[in-house]
């Protein structure tokens, strides 16, 4: 069994699962039935100045069957008196001594800042994370994203909050930004010893068509909110690598959030570089009981590795992350397609046709009709198989790639209903590794003569 | 099973529950990703209410769903050790997926004894080491028979760290799941396998042709006062007797089969032949009686069930009757047998009477051609052997009598659970019955 426990900025946890500052940190209840249920630490919802919320305040996208592939809110802050917070945190950390409480804060002024800070460390908490990535109401106060979109302002307050405090700071990040090095270099100066994110990102999740409202609808007007959910994973986990891959940002602590729905996508967050994952959406979407499923597949899937605890698999595959430049430009894939498994669906040949470069073909054409459908290249030969998988629709024909044609960009892999019916497989160029920064390098980038000239080179070098 | 364990139990090559197909094969990993995630995932759902063990459905299920599957079987086993079985012979479509949220909403439901089933087997195909026995207590129960309600009881006990001692008349284990159970849902040799990683789990040792009885008169036999003595504590996992009999003229002799002998013979005896069987019919209307019709249908028997009911009166499962009929069993409602018809010995015809509402209608009747006849009318009670426990009481239909809560018997080191007490249901309330009991043995052996 692997040791799930981990330390963050010397704060021992029993697991890296901690929810989100966000609904389901409201109250100390919830808080508690979460660590009863197995999160091993918990970002209070925001402390503040409390506000007064809205309705409604969340929206949600669907995609086909599935609900909230996305979900985007405008909720502020704590709405509930900061001594009531404070009093069940207090209770919370009492009944829970193990279990990571951290503070996350907002407020505006330096001596707000220090109040709440003091208030925070006597009710108990083992961490502050300043919250300076809220995209929507508190930043037209002049706080959350406002804060972290500007690295003069961040680094200043989190000054302040490494002076006053004297438990560990984590400065959390907003994707709103052009590039999430700059605030991310602003906390290193700031002193700080770790980060997180994503938070939310700014969206409007669809349209009122009947009244002409954005949504979420609050009477007759919305807002712009905080975008999150499973659909976000992407942006954040790039987020994530470009600041683990960072000199300085690279060596704090970082507590990774956006999207994650299970052992895997945590997984996926501590190989780029998170110590500890956050978790909100999928909580609100199924409840507290998921971490059931991510303390046991992060537990099994570190067995079956090999590592021994969360900390052998945190960063593994930050090193792979190369700029586009420093790719190999000789690795060279081409789909197969399993006449085993295939369902005779077609997905695959449509979206090479209009999608990609046509070298997905059907069985039993003429050249002719080959030729109408849009095909410019056709292989010699388009072998007659039929589909044998039990699903498969009686009669249906497997397609064909042409290899010789097919330029290895995934895409009928990835439209493909059946998982592993189509796959990639490496094919030797016989060309040594050579990448696009090799080139310059070789002065081979430019081909004298212009266009032509440059298109007569790929040629020949194809 | 482990690699290297040699199988202990073999059933010979040749039987006719070899060329069945199963009902609900299993899932490739495509096929059991797709209906996972349709899944909805409840919270509190209908199917954990819905089953006798309360697997929790939707959590193993979101597992298969993450790639969890090791997880997966492990949430299923720990409720219910005897999930691969389970997972192929329960009805699901009355329990579990017939409470699921999607019936009632037009939609298919999900296909959780089939997710069941890919999750455990596949995950016992590869990782057998799910659950880690306690320490050796030191503690020894004797469990009389070993069908699943006593496999499943040995299991549990076994994990808590005591020593079992299974007792089986029989030569073979397993008593109904390696007997008992139609073969389109389940072969002997799959039940024989769960049986194996139920013992791989700790301290069990199965006794095959031994008989307990009042008292012991030579090898092959140990009476229940020794068991008692030598026993830390005993569970009766009696199941059920030899199948009811007719009592009419012509049943003596060739072609008039008990339903459960019968099966029995499908699932274990190579030599049973059924040339020259065109037609058979079947006696009874429960569920026993619609398997084997089911069975010999599929073995290309012309079957019809006779019934002394309504088909709205009928014991067995609508869904069982449903598919019976698909493959050509036909029901013959309101109708007694009276009379078997022999020529040379050979069955040949039955003679049945008309009934209204259980009633016969003087003078009505018919006779039709048969070669065969399998009398599914019930099954005695195993009587003997639980009169044979001091202190242990029947009820007037011969079950043993238990608190529903704790599954102890009159006698205060005697536990039992399944057929024998319930009179006849489910595996899934077998092993329900003997968590009980587990419970309550646990709680005496700690001296509570």
């Amino acid at each position: 069994m692997a040791d799930l426990s981990i330390e963050f900025c010397g704060i021992r946890s029993p697991n890296p699962f901690w929810l989100a500052s966000a609904p389901p940190t409201n109250t100390g209840d919830q808080v508690m039935r979460a660590f009863d249920a197995g999160w091993g630490g918990a970002v209070w919802k925001t402390l503040g100045n409390p506000i007064v919320n809205v309705t409604s305040r969340f929206g949600g996208i669907d995609y086909g069957n599935t609900r909230l592939m996305g979900l985007n809110n405008i909720e502020l802050i704590t709405d509930r008196p900061l001594e009531v917070n404070f009093r069940e945190m207090l209770e919370v950390k009492k009944r829970f001594p193990k279990h990571t409480l951290v503070a996350s804060l907002m407020v505006e002024t330096k001596e707000e800042w220090r109040e709440i800070i003091q208030r925070s460390e006597d009710a108990g908490a083992d961490l502050l994370e300043l919250n300076f990535g809220c995209p929507h109401g508190m930043c037209e106060r002049g706080m959350g994203s406002a804060v972290g979109a500007e690295p003069k302002v961040l680094e200043e307050i989190a000054r302040w909050a490494v002076e006053f405090a004297r438990v560990p700071v984590i400065v959390k990040l907003t994707p709103n930004v052009g590039d999430i090095l700059e605030p991310g270099e602003a906390a290193v100066r700031a002193g700080v010893p770790a980060l997180s994110l994503i938070n939310t990102v700014k969206s409007i999740m669809g349209v009122d068509l009947d009244r002409m409202v954005p949504l979420p609808r609050v009477g007759d007007a919305s807002t712009n909110g905080g975008y999150c959910g499973p659909a976000v994973k992407p942006i954040a986990l790039h987020l994530l690598s470009q600041l683990a891959r960072h000199p300085q940002c690279g060596r704090l602590a970082i507590s990774g959030i956006g999207g994650i729905s299970n052992w895997r996508d945590a997984a996926e967050f501590i190989a780029l570089g998170a110590t500890s994952v956050q978790v909100c959406t999928a909580v609100m979407h199924h409840g507290f009981r998921i971490v059931e499923d991510m303390l046991e597949g992060l537990s099994d899937f570190l067995d079956e590795k090999g590592m021994s605890s969360v900390a052998e698999l945190r960063g593994r595959a930050v090193p792979a992350f190369r700029d586009w430049g420093e790719l190999d430009l000789s690795y060279k894939l081409v789909a197969d397609i399993n006449p085993d498994t295939c369902i005779g669906c077609q997905l695959c040949y449509v979206a090479c046709m209009d999608g990609s470069h046509q070298c997905i073909h059907l069985p039993g054409r003429t050249e002719e009709q080959s030729r109408q459908a849009g095909h410019t290249h056709l292989p010699k030969h388009v072998p007659e198989r039929a589909v044998t998988a039990a699903a498969a629709t009686p009669g249906a024909r497997v397609p064909f790639v042409d290899e010789e044609e097919c330029v290895g960009c995934n895409l009928c892999q990835l439209v493909c209903p059946v998982p592993g019916c189509i796959t990639m497989e490496e094919v030797s160029t016989g060309r040594p590794r050579e990448s696009w920064n090799d080139r310059i390098a070789h002065g081979k980038a430019y081909v004298p003569g212009g266009l032509e000239a440059t298109e007569a080179t790929r040629r020949r070098n194809r | 099973m482990r690699e290297g364990d040699a199988k202990r139990w073999e059933l010979p090559p040749g039987r006719a529950e070899e060329a069945f197909e199963d009902k609900k094969p299993l899932y490739t990993p495509a096929e059991a990703l797709a209906e996972a995630n349709r899944c909805l995932y409840c919270s509190g759902a209908p199917c954990i209410q819905a089953c006798p063990t309360g697997i929790d459905v939707p959590t193993f299920i979101r597992k298969i769903g993450t790639g969890n599957l090791k997880g997966a079987a492990r949430t299923i086993l720990s409720a219910n050790l005897l999930g691969q079985s389970c997972a192929q012979v329960c009805p699901v479509e009355v329990l579990c997926a017939g409470s699921c949220v999607y019936t009632g909403w037009g939609r298919e439901p999900i296909a959780i004894g089939r997710l069941q089933r890919y999750a455990v087997e596949t995950t016992l195909s590869s990782h057998p080491a799910l659950f880690q026995a306690k320490q050796p207590t030191g503690k020894r129960i004797a469990l009389v028979g070993s069908g699943p309600a006593s496999i499943a009881a040995a299991g549990l006990l076994a994990l808590e760290g005591h020593t079992c001692l299974l007792y089986e008349r029989k030569a073979l284990p397993g008593g109904l799941n390696t007997l008992g159970i139609a073969p389109y849902k389940l072969k002997g040799p799959e039940a024989l396998q769960e049986l194996e990683w139920v013992l791989s789990l700790g301290r069990i040792e199965v006794r095959t042709g031994i008989e307990v009885v009042e008292t012991a008169s030579g090898p092959g036999q140990v009476s229940a006062t020794g068991l008692l003595a030598t026993h830390d504590a005993v569970f009766l996992g009696l199941g059920l007797g030899a199948d009811a009999r007719l009592g009419i003229p012509g049943e003596q002799g060739e072609g008039v089969h008990g339903a459960t002998h019968l099966i029995e013979r499908l699932k274990t005896d190579p030599g049973l032949t059924l040339e020259g069987v065109r037609r058979a019919l079947v006696i009874g209307g429960g569920n026993t009686a619609l398997d084997i019709a089911h069975e010999l249908a599929l073995l290309g028997v012309e079957v019809a069930m006779v019934y002394r009911r309504s088909e709205q009166e009928m014991g067995g499962y609508v869904h069982e009757l449903d598919a019976a009929r698909l493959d050509g069993v036909r029901l013959l409602e309101n109708r007694q047998p009276v009379e078997i018809l022999r020529e040379d010995g050979r069955v040949v015809a039955m003679r049945l009477a008309f009934l209204a509402e259980g009633k016969p209608l003087p003078g009505a009747g018919e006779t039709l051609p048969t070669d065969l006849v399998a009398v599914a009318i019930g099954q005695d009670r195993a009587t003997h052997v639980a009169r044979a426990f001091a202190g242990v009481a029947l009820d007037e239909r011969g079950r043993v009598k238990v608190d529903p809560l704790t599954h102890r018997t009159g006698n205060p080191k005697v536990w039992s659970g399944g057929d024998c007490v319930n009179g006849g249901k489910e595996v899934v309330n077998a092993v329900a019955e003997a968590k009980l009991a587990v419970r309550d043995i646990q709680r005496y052996l700690a001296g509570e």
